[in-house]
Parts: C-alpha cells; structure tokens; sequence
C-alpha cells in the first residue's frame, strides 16, 4: 500500500502515537477493533463469575426449595404449569420433555405423588436443605445421634453441608504445601543463588518439565503407583487417602512456586550478594541473609499463587483422594474436595435442580477463593518490585 | 553474561554452607529424581501395551478389552479440539498482546485492568471453566441458536456437549498463556526497528502488521505451541463440555462429540472392570498422551532457541 506522507500523520513517538496523529478511517477501525478485543480477558473473567453465580443465584438469594413434601404438587396443577415449570418440576431434559405427551407427562407427576407417600412426613422431609443454615451449620438429622456436617445430595432427603468438602479441599492442600513448598523453595535458592549458570540451564528445564505433566497423569500415577507404595511404607487403612492426594497435588504445583520463587530470587540485584561478598560472608550466608529476606514478597506471592492451585486442582483429587465426603481432621482418611465433587457429581444431576445448582455455588466459591488469592499474590509481587526498587 | 560470584567466595568452608547448599542441593536432586521416578515408571510399563495396532487402530467393540483396543479415536478427538482452540485462541491472543504491548500505556488504569483480568484467568481453577463453558457456551449460546436456528425443535442441535464448545471452553483457559508468549515477543524487538519503520513514513498499523508482527512470528508460534501442549493434558475443562465416553466412529461435526486421550486415561484408571488386565492400554494411553504433551513442549523450546540465537545475531 503506497503511503503518502502528510503532515497530520507524522509519528511523534511509539507510545504517544494514538494520542495525536489522526490515522486515516480503515486504521482507525483497527485500531479501535485491536482495543475491543483485548477487552476480552476482561469481558471473561466478568462473564465467569457471571454465568457460574448466575446459576447458582437461586441458593445464594435463599429462593430455592428442595424440602421432599413441600415439593409435590397436586395433579390438577398441570394446566396451571408452564413448560418450563413441568419440566423443571420432573427433572427433565429438554429433549425428554419435548418427547413426551400429556398423558406421560400426568403419569410421571402421579409417580412423584406415590413417592411422597412413602417419604416419612416427619421434620427431615419438610426441610429446606439448601438453605444457608443447612450449607454451613451442624444439623442434627433424624437418624443421626447428634448433630452433623454432611454432604449427601443422592439420597432420599438430600444433605448439601459444605463443611465436608471445604475441610476436604483444604486437607489436601496443606499437605501439597508442607510437601510442594520447601522442596520448590530449596531447589529455587540453590538454583538461582548456587548452582552455576551451566548447572542451572540444565537444572530450571528439568524441573519445570515437571510442569508439562497433565494432572490427569500425576493422578493416575498416584492412584496406581504412589497408592500402594505409600501404603505399604505406612501402612494405613484407607488406600486412597488425603495425604496420597496431597502429594500428588504438590507435585502439580512444585513447578509453580518454583518458578515463581526463582524468578523473584534471581530479581534480587547482584550488587546486594556481590556487597555482601565484599564484606567477607559466605556464599550461604549472603544468600540466606540478604537475597532471601529481600526475595520474601515474591516468595510469599509463590506460596499463596501455589495454595490457589492445589485448591482449584480437579483431576488429581478425583482419582486419588477416595472421594469420601466424612469430616475429619486426619490425613489419612478418605476425603473428598469440592473440585473433585463438580466433577463427579455434575453428569447425574438435573439442568436446574438443586444438586445442579449446588454444585454451581461450589464453583462460585473456588472462584472467589482464587480470585482473591491471585488478588494477594498480585499485591506481594508488587511490593517486591517496590522494594527491590527502592533500595537498590 | 555476568561473571560467576564462585570467584568472590572465600575458599574456607563452614559447617554452615555445606549444610546450607547440601540442603537445598538435595530438594533440587529429589525433586529431579521423582520426575524421573514417574517417567520412567510409565515408559517401563507402557512399553509392553503400545503397538502399532494400538495407536493406528479404532476399538468400536470393546474399550476395556486389551486385545481390541485402539487410541486412534482419541488421538484423533484431542487434536481435533486443540486445533480448533487454536484457531479460536491465537487471534484473540495476539490482539490483546498486542495491545497490550504497542498501544496501551502501562500506567493507565484500563491497561492495568486488563493485566490483572489475565492474571486472574490464569488462576481460574480448570473445574470452574468447565462450569462456565456449560452455563455460557452451552447453554447460553448454544441455546440460544438452537432457539434462533430450529425453532420448534426440542431436540438440541447446538446446545449440548460439542467439539466446538470444549475448544471454546480451552480457549477461554489458555488465553493468558498465549498472550504472556505473544508479549514477551513483541517486547524483544528492538525500538529501533519500529522508529526506522515511522521514519520511512509507515504509519503505526503498517509498522505492527509489517515489521512488528512478522518478526515475531516465531515468538507467537511458540505461545500457540505452549498453549496446545497445556490444553492437550487438561480433562477437567472438558468433561461436561464434549468428551464422550464412548462413541461408535470419529466425531464428523463441530456439534459432535469426541473421544480424549487424557479423559480415557482417567476413565481407564477408575472405571475399569478389572484394573490387573486392563493395566497394558492404561499405560500404553498415558504413554501416548505424554509423548503429544512432552513433543509440543519440546517444539516450543526449540522454537524459543532458535528465536533468541537470531535474536543474539541481529543486535
């Protein structure tokens, strides 16, 4: 395209460029394309807390009603309903819905009818169990002998008390932690502060291969390998176990803290070990006195940024955690986290229904938390290069 | 290249120090020593279920049956998925980076929100991208051009789990990987080249799409080839949004199912009827799908090499 070259168009410097040069209209255009779609990180990460709470609104506002008697509407109520409302009502699919007639359909609502028959009409069933108070609070159920956190959703009074599942997404992250971060942390000092630079181009890609393992994997290997081999060594009860998850999730995130640990170590200026050195200390001693407690922001981001993954990990729990929804406190019990009950329990439910909508609200929850971890790791990090800044 | 600061030591060793990088030498030798622990367990079990037959061959009777089962489907419906997220992510990617990069003042308060939203996207757990592609993909788009396109039609043509929404929904995860890649290589080009460009006359457009961008070229590739090698591995996105558990034939449209490599492997590991004989293809399909993940990873450090050789070269 020749370009005539006129006075308005005249580059005044890369940055301050869009500002006062007029571009001719097509550019224009571009220009303003370019800008739009780059909004688009943006407009996603709005539009997933958007559709992922959207679904989960109907609990969160408290407008949801899953209490087994309450729930059942008479026969003469089909004409009242609206599509939408019998579908929802019978837990069908759009496409099941659409090949049913009527007489099916009154077949089915006489069949939830019977049901409720035979559900015992004591306080159980008149309760509303996705309320907050039952998401959250010890209730004492009818057959139980005190008061309980249970997540139970496939059973005749559906149970939906969160505890379990935070309780069991937190066991396996801590102990990703205890195992993930002073590995990564030992191996990021000595990468960055001793190895030497022929060392440390073999070392950094080694270690970040780890990355390149798909979780899937690392899960399967614990729920193969790992399992047995742990158990064997301990010998605890439950094969799969919080503690047999956790390692495997520290292996995922290894590369992460890592990285991140590295990059804030390297960051810390030479001049700070090379003044140290200067004045007589040992190589150890400037890294452990000096780089390190400089490096700290970045080293906390790591930590944090690491915690965000071992708790948003979904494969790796799934197939080596046991999945059993108990609250307990010990490491070697089966548990189950909330990632790993998405994905179980997503398939089995009803567009719409409670246990759907449930699950949503897990999802809303593991948002928030990562959003708020990336919020903190970001604000370390930023202190980091502001220190790093101000003294060096 | 700084010199090395072994030169600064002093020669005399503390008890201190040998501990000290004793220490943390150790971390790093373990952890190299469980990667190799882990790789070396799959290749020496995996060795015995892969042939050719296995790779290159459909299993449209029995999926557990180690006699008659083949990945090809699989292999198939992985690639079939990344390329298509690659062909959804890339431009989105690049625009944003290049945004980012060539326009936006990096004080500005719009520039810093669109940084902390790709921070933040890199941090989304990959569950909840499943969950966002069934609500928003599905259900809301797909819904709505079914309701657009076969009015009156209850069976659901595009709101359901597809190939073209689980690529969607991985395009969505990958975006902050391309657009990282896509920055650091629009940054490595020098000023100079894009003043010399304005000072012939080129406008700014002309400078990013003529001199800017082919240069980077092999910057981006290597973002694309680190996205797709990420995606290739990740099941959880895309288990409520196309995988399939088993399918009669190769998905043939965008609103078909497919088979996974990484979605089998999990399958095979937990719902297998009996875990002793059907251990050969288990391994043989983690095999499979570490050599399509390790293959692109080492693609784009390669890639990455000869960028920064000719980089070293041209200054």
């Amino acid at each position: 395209m020749p370009h005539k070259y006129t006075g308005t168009n005249r580059p005044a410097g890369w940055m301050g460029l869009h500002r006062g040069h007029k571009a001719r209209p097509l550019e224009w255009l571009a220009e303003k394309f370019i800008l739009l779609v780059s909004l688009s990180a943006t407009v996603i990460i709005f539009l997933i807390f958007l559709f992922v709470t959207r679904e989960a609104l109907p609990i969160i506002l408290g407008r949801m009603d899953s209490s087994a008697v309450k729930n059942v509407r008479p026969l003469e109520d089909f004409d009242k309903m609206t599509p939408q409302e019998i579908q929802a009502y019978l837990h069908l699919k759009p496409a099941e819905y659409a090949r049913m007639d009527r007489e099916a359909l009154l077949e089915m609502m006489k069949v939830r009818l019977e049901a409720k028959e035979e559900i015992p009409d004591d306080k159980d069933a008149r309760v509303n169990t996705t309320a907050w108070r039952y998401l959250l609070l010890p209730y004492q159920w009818s057959d139980y002998d005190r008061p309980e956190y249970i997540w139970q959703p496939i059973s005749q009074i559906p149970k939906y008390n969160l505890i379990p599942l935070i309780i069991g997404s937190l066991k396996a992250s801590v102990v990703a932690l205890l195992f993930a971060v002073p590995l990564a942390l030992g191996a990021a000092i000595y990468v960055s502060q001793l190895a030497s630079p022929r060392l440390k181009e073999w070392l950094k890609p080694g270690i970040e291969l780890l990355a390149g393992i798909p979780s899937v994997v690392l899960g399967f290997f614990a729920l193969i390998v790992m399992a047995s081999f742990l158990q064997h060594i301990f010998g605890y009860e439950s094969r799969l176990n919080a503690f047999v998850a956790g390692i495997a999730l520290g292996l995922a995130i290894i590369p992460v803290v890592f990285s991140i640990a590295e990059d804030a170590l390297t960051s810390v200026p030479r001049s700070f070990t090379e003044g140290a050195l200067a004045l007589g200390s040992t190589k150890w001693q400037a890294a452990w006195h000096i780089v390190l407690p400089a490096a700290v922001p970045g080293v906390f981001a790591a930590v944090v940024l690491g915690f965000g993954r071992a708790i948003g990990e979904t494969m790796i729990v799934l197939m080596a955690s046991g999945n059993a929804s108990i609250v307990s406190w010990s490491l070697l019990d089966s548990t189950r986290t909330m990632t790993a009950t998405i994905a179980a329990e997503m398939a089995e439910t009803v567009v719409g229904g409670h246990h759907y909508r449930m699950l949503f609200l897990i999802g809303a929850l593991l948002f928030l938390v990562t959003f708020i971890g990336n919020m903190v790791a970001d604000w370390f990090i930023h202190r980091l290069k502001k220190r790093l800044e101000g003294r060096a | 290249m700084s010199t090395q600061p072994i030169s600064l030591t002093r020669t005399r060793r503390d008890p201190f120090s040998v501990l000290f990088t004793g220490l943390t030498g150790v971390a790093t030798l373990l952890i190299l020593l469980i990667l190799a622990v882990i790789l070396g367990n799959i290749l020496w079990h995996g060795k015995e279920g892969l042939s050719w037959r296995f790779i290159f061959s459909m299993s449209d009777r029995e999926m557990f049956d180690v006699n008659q089962a083949g990945v090809l489907p699989m292999i198939v419906g992985t690639t079939a998925r990344v390329i298509l997220m690659t062909i959804i992510v890339l431009p989105i990617g690049v625009i944003t980076a290049i945004y980012l990069n060539e326009y936006a003042h990096s004080t500005s308060i719009f520039t810093r929100i669109i940084r902390g939203a790709v921070n933040n996207l890199a941090g989304v757990p990959s569950i909840v991208f499943g969950l966002f592609g069934m609500g928003f993909f599905i259900s809301f788009i797909g819904g709505r051009l079914d309701a657009a396109l076969y009015p009156g039609d209850a069976e659901p043509h595009w709101g359901k789990p597809a190939l073209i929404w689980a690529s969607a929904t991985l395009a969505v995860m990958t975006l902050p990987v391309v657009i990282v890649a896509t920055e650091e290589a629009l940054r490595a080009i020098p000023l100079g080249l894009r003043e010399a460009s304005l000072a012939l006359g080129a406008t700014k457009l002309q400078t990013i799409l003529r001199i800017v961008f082919p240069n980077a070229l092999p910057g981006i590739l290597t973002g694309g080839i680190l996205a797709i090698s990420r995606a290739a591995g990740e099941v959880a996105p895309i288990l409520f949004t196309g995988a399939a558990y088993y399918m009669a034939g190769l998905p043939k449209s965008l609103t078909d199912q497919f088979m996974d490599l990484g979605y089998h492997v999990f399958i095979f590991s937990t719902q297998s009827p009996n875990i002793e004989q059907t251990r050969p293809i288990l391994y043989a399909t983690v095999v499979v799908l570490l050599v399509l993940t390790f293959a692109l990873n080492f693609v784009a450090i390669l890639v990455r090499a000869r960028m920064r050789k000719k980089m070293r070269l041209s200054h």
